[in-house]
């Protein structure tokens, strides 16, 4: 299960909104074994894609040391589609790579609605798990 | 002196939980047949057909060895050489 604050959750679904209708993507650091999610990172796409989205290989090192002297770790690591629903690509789950993170999907497929959804990828297997928004 | 190897947690059950290892080349392969020595399994997860894979990210202290020269980028005792997931989809 994800547990997330409303204002984390408001913060990704604005960076998917304003990418449309490129993908955008992110992280949300929490500290190393809390599952807590509290410090919100948008990436850049370095893709710029409707269909892609790759993290900057360079931001990325940069983001994964302050979180290693932070001692946090990636509890979330989301991204939107923008033309299909929020469930993970073949690409999406042949990629995942951090067996501790919710992979969060946002579809802005939708104008006036956002799908929000929240999985475990894990040795290409998806688990869809529930999201419990806290205030 | 050796070249410290950092390694992420979804490869830690190749270096028996170990966040970083120690190895020795003059080069990124050498330094990777150094490890597969001493860690069995790991040179696949990251070379694949004599390249380094998409999937993961290999740095040289500060820089992406893809901007180096890949594989063949030299080390040396000292560097810091970090390994990260590439994190990507559709």
């Amino acid at each position: 299960m994800l547990t997330i604050a409303r204002d984390l959750v408001d913060k990704m679904v604005a960076h998917a909104r304003a990418d449309h209708p490129d993908e955008a993507c992110g992280v949300i650091a929490g500290p190393v074994g809390s599952d807590r999610p509290e410090r919100f990172i948008a990436m850049e796409n370095a893709e710029r894609s409707p269909t892609f989205y790759r993290f900057d290989s360079m931001e990325q090192l940069r983001v994964w040391r302050e979180m290693d002297d932070r001692d946090e770790e990636p509890v979330v690591i989301y991204h939107s589609h923008t033309a299909t629903e929020a469930y993970p690509s073949r690409t999406d789950i042949g990629y995942a790579a951090e067996p501790n993170a919710h992979y969060v999907l946002v579809s802005t497929k939708e104008a006036d609605d956002v799908e929000f959804r929240s999985y475990r990828i894990l040795d290409g297997v998806v688990t869809e798990e529930e999201v419990t928004v806290i205030q | 002196m050796a070249i410290e190897v950092r390694i992420p947690t979804i490869l830690r059950t190749y270096t028996d939980g170990a966040k970083a290892v120690e190895g020795q080349g003059g080069t990124l392969a050498q330094l990777i047949g150094d490890l597969e020595a001493r860690h069995p399994g790991l040179k696949e997860r990251l070379v694949d057909k004599g390249a380094l894979r998409r999937f993961v990210n290999v740095y040289l202290n500060d820089e992406d060895v893809r901007f180096l020269g890949g594989l063949e980028t030299p080390v040396a005792d000292g560097d810091t050489v970090t390994v990260l997931p590439a994190v990507a989809g559709g």
